[in-house]
C-alpha cells in the first residue's frame, strides 16, 4: 500500500533521514523504532507531507506522493498524528473533532455518525465536548488528536510517539486502541519509543539508528535480536 | 450628561472604525505572522473605486457595494502577487514585497489618476446630524457604529459556526497541523486577505465619509491605527485587536475632551505615550490569544 523508497530528508545542512526505504502492506501495523533524533518522526512527517524529501520517492498504492502537500495526502486516505500531540487548544473538544472530518464536511449524517462512535469509543471526550481542548490532560488530548485523526476515514495511520510522556495506565489504554483500529482493518505506521509495547502490537519492525534504516524483520524478529536497551543508549 | 453621551457615542463611533481596522489587519497576521503593509492601499482601492464609478449615476449602495468588492479583490490580489510566491521563502522577502505592493499601489494612483484629492460620492445621511436627548451628533457616527455592530457580530459568527472559521481559527493556532487534516492552506490564505479587504472596503466607506475625498496615501493613517491597535490587543487575538481599536479611541476621545485647546495639537505624543505605557506593563499585549503558534 506503501512504498518508500531511497528517502531522503534534510533540514538545512544537516541530513536527518538518509537513503530510508520502507513498505507496508495493506492492514499492516508496522513499527519504526530507534533512539532520539534516528529521524523517525522526520521520516513519518515526510510521509505525511509536511517535510519536503530531498531525494527518494514516496508512493501511496502505485501513485507518485513525494511532493504531495500535507491536505492532498488526507484526501488520499491518510491521516497523521504528530508527536507534538497538537489539538487545538483554544477550539473544543467538538470543534477538533468537527476539524478531523474537514475533508468530509458535505457529508453531515456520517461525520455526526463518527463523533458519535468516537465519543462511544472515548467517553471521556463526549463529557468533555464543549471544553476546550487545552483544559484536558495529557491522555485525554492524546485520544482527541486520534479520535480527530480518524473523523478522515482514513484507510491509512501515521502513528508518532502516541504514548510520549503519558502515565503508564493511559499508555496501555492507547495500546489497546491501536490494536483495536488494527483489528478494523487499518494500515498503520507506528513509531514509538516505547519498543517493547510496540513490538506488541505491531506485526513488523524497522530500526532506524542515526537517520538510516538499521535493521528490519518481523515484530518476533526484531524483539529476539535486538537488545532493545541498546537501541535507545546507542542513539 | 449630554456631554457624557457625546463622549460616548464618539467613543462607539471612533473605536467601532478602529476596531474593523484592526481586525482586517489581524485576521492576516494571525494565520501568516506576517503584517500585510499593503492594508492601507486596500482601503485607498476602495476609495479611488468609489471616484471611479461616481459618474455612473448608480445609487450610492450599489457604487459602495462595486468598492467594497474591489478591496476583496484586492486583497486577494495581495496575496497572490506579494505573498504565495515568496511565502516558502523567508520572512523578510515577504515583508519587502507587501511593502513593494503597497508603493506599486500607491505610485499607480499618483500616475494614472492624481496626486491632489479626489472627491468620492457620499449619500446624503453622511452630511446631516441627528439629535439624541440633546446632543446633536453627526448621522455617519451612528452609521459607524451600526456598521462595526454588524460587521462585529457577522465576523464572530464565521469564526464560531461556521467550517471556514473554525478552520481558520484552528491554522491561527497551528497551520501545519490543520493541514495534516486536510485544511487546503492557500484556501485559508486567501479568505483571510479576503475577510481583510472586505474589512478595509467598509472601513474606507466609513473613513472616506468623515474628509469626503481620496489621495494616494489615505491608507497610511489607518494602517497605523490598526497596527498600534492590535499591538496593545495583542498581535495574535481576534478579541485582543477588536479590544485594541476601542481602547485606542477611547484615549483619544479622553484626549479630545480634556486637552487643553493649544496642547490638543499634539494629542497623538500623548496617545503614543500611553500605548507605550501600556506596552511597558504588558509587552505582548493585552489578550495575549492561543498558547502554540509557528509559521508555515
Amino acid at each position: 500500500m506503501l512504498e518508500v523508497s531511497g528517502l531522503q530528508v534534510d533540514y538545512g545542512a544537516i541530513r536527518a533521514v538518509h537513503d530510508v526505504s520502507l513498505n507496508l502492506a495493506e492492514g499492516e501495523l508496522v513499527t519504526l523504532l530507534g533512539a532520539n533524533g534516528a529521524g523517525k518522526s522526520s521520516t513519518l512527517m515526510c510521509i505525511a507531507g509536511a517535510l519536503p524529501a530531498t531525494a527518494g520517492t514516496i508512493r501511496l498504492e502505485g501513485a507518485d506522493v513525494t511532493s504531495a502537500r500535507p491536505e492532498a495526502m488526507v484526501r488520499k486516505g491518510v491521516a497523521t498524528v504528530p508527536e507534538t500531540r497538537d489539538v487545538f487548544p483554544d477550539l473544543t473538544v467538538g470543534e477538533n473533532l468537527q476539524l478531523g472530518a474537514y475533508t468530509r464536511r458535505k457529508d453531515a449524517a456520517g461525520v455526526a455518525e463518527d463523533r458519535a462512535r468516537m465519543f462511544e469509543m472515548f467517553p471521556v471526550l463526549a463529557e468533555r465536548g464543549g471544553q476546550p481542548a487545552g483544559t484536558l490532560s495529557g491522555g485525554e488530548q492524546q485520544m482527541l488528536v486520534i479520535a480527530r485523526a480518524m473523523m478522515s476515514r482514513p484507510r491509512f495511520l501515521l502513528l508518532d510517539e502516541p504514548s510520549l510522556g503519558l502515565a503508564p495506565t493511559i499508555v496501555d489504554q492507547i495500546f489497546d486502541m491501536i490494536a483495536t483500529l488494527k483489528r478494523s482493518g487499518l494500515t498503520i505506521l507506528l513509531v514509538e519509543q516505547n519498543a517493547s509495547k510496540a513490538l506488541a502490537v505491531a506485526d513488523r519492525a524497522y530500526v532506524m539508528r542515526l537517520g538510516k534504516i538499521e535493521a528490519e524483520g518481523t515484530a518476533s524478529e526484531i524483539a529476539a535480536a535486538t537488545d532493545l536497551k541498546a537501541l535507545y543508549l546507542a542513539g | 450628561m449630554t456631554t457624557f453621551l457625546q463622549f460616548v457615542i464618539d467613543v462607539l463611533s471612533l473605536g467601532g472604525a478602529y476596531a474593523l481596522m484592526a481586525l482586517g489587519l489581524v485576521i492576516v497576521y494571525g494565520i501568516l505572522r506576517l503584517v500585510n503593509f499593503a492594508y492601507g492601499e486596500l482601503i485607498m482601492v476602495a476609495g479611488y473605486s468609489m471616484y471611479l464609478v461616481n459618474p455612473s449615476g448608480l445609487p450610492w449602495l450599489a457604487m459602495a457595494a462595486v468598492a467594497v468588492l474591489m478591496a476583496v479583490l484586492a486583497g486577494i490580489a495581495t496575496d497572490y502577487v506579494a505573498f504565495r510566491p515568496v511565502r516558502a521563502k523567508s520572512v523578510t522577502a515577504v515583508l519587502i514585497t507587501s511593502f513593494a505592493f503597497s508603493t506599486l499601489l500607491q505610485n499607480a494612483a499618483l500616475l494614472f489618476i492624481s496626486p491632489r484629492p479626489r472627491n468620492v460620492p457620499l449619500p446624503e445621511i453622511f452630511s446631516e446630524t441627528v439629535e439624541i436627548a440633546g446632543v446633536i451628533t453627526p448621522a455617519r457616527n451612528l452609521i459607524t457604529i451600526a456598521a462595526a455592530v454588524v460587521l462585529l457580530t457577522l465576523f464572530s459568527w464565521l469564526m464560531r459556526r461556521s467550517v471556514l472559521g473554525i478552520a481558520m481559527r484552528a491554522a491561527a493556532t497551528n497551520f501545519t497541523m490543520a493541514r495534516m487534516l486536510g485544511v487546503p492552506a492557500n484556501l485559508i490564505i486567501s479568505s483571510a486577505f479576503a475577510i481583510s479587504g472586505l474589512l478595509a472596503g467598509v472601513v474606507s466607506l466609513l473613513w472616506i465619509g468623515r474628509i469626503g475625498a481620496v489621495v494616494p496615501g489615505i491608507g497610511l493613517e489607518p494602517l497605523l491605527i490598526a497596527f498600534i491597535a492590535t499591538v496593545i490587543g495583542g498581535m495574535r487575538s481576534l478579541q485582543g485587536a477588536v479590544l485594541g481599536g476601542f481602547l485606542l479611541a477611547f484615549m483619544d476621545t479622553t484626549l479630545n475632551f480634556t486637552l487643553p485647546q493649544d496642547l490638543l495639537k499634539f494629542r497623538d505624543a500623548f496617545t503614543f505615550s500611553l500605548v507605550i505605557l501600556i506596552l511597558l506593563w504588558r509587552p505582548q499585549g493585552l489578550v495575549s490569544g492561543p498558547a502554540s503558534g509557528r509559521r508555515t
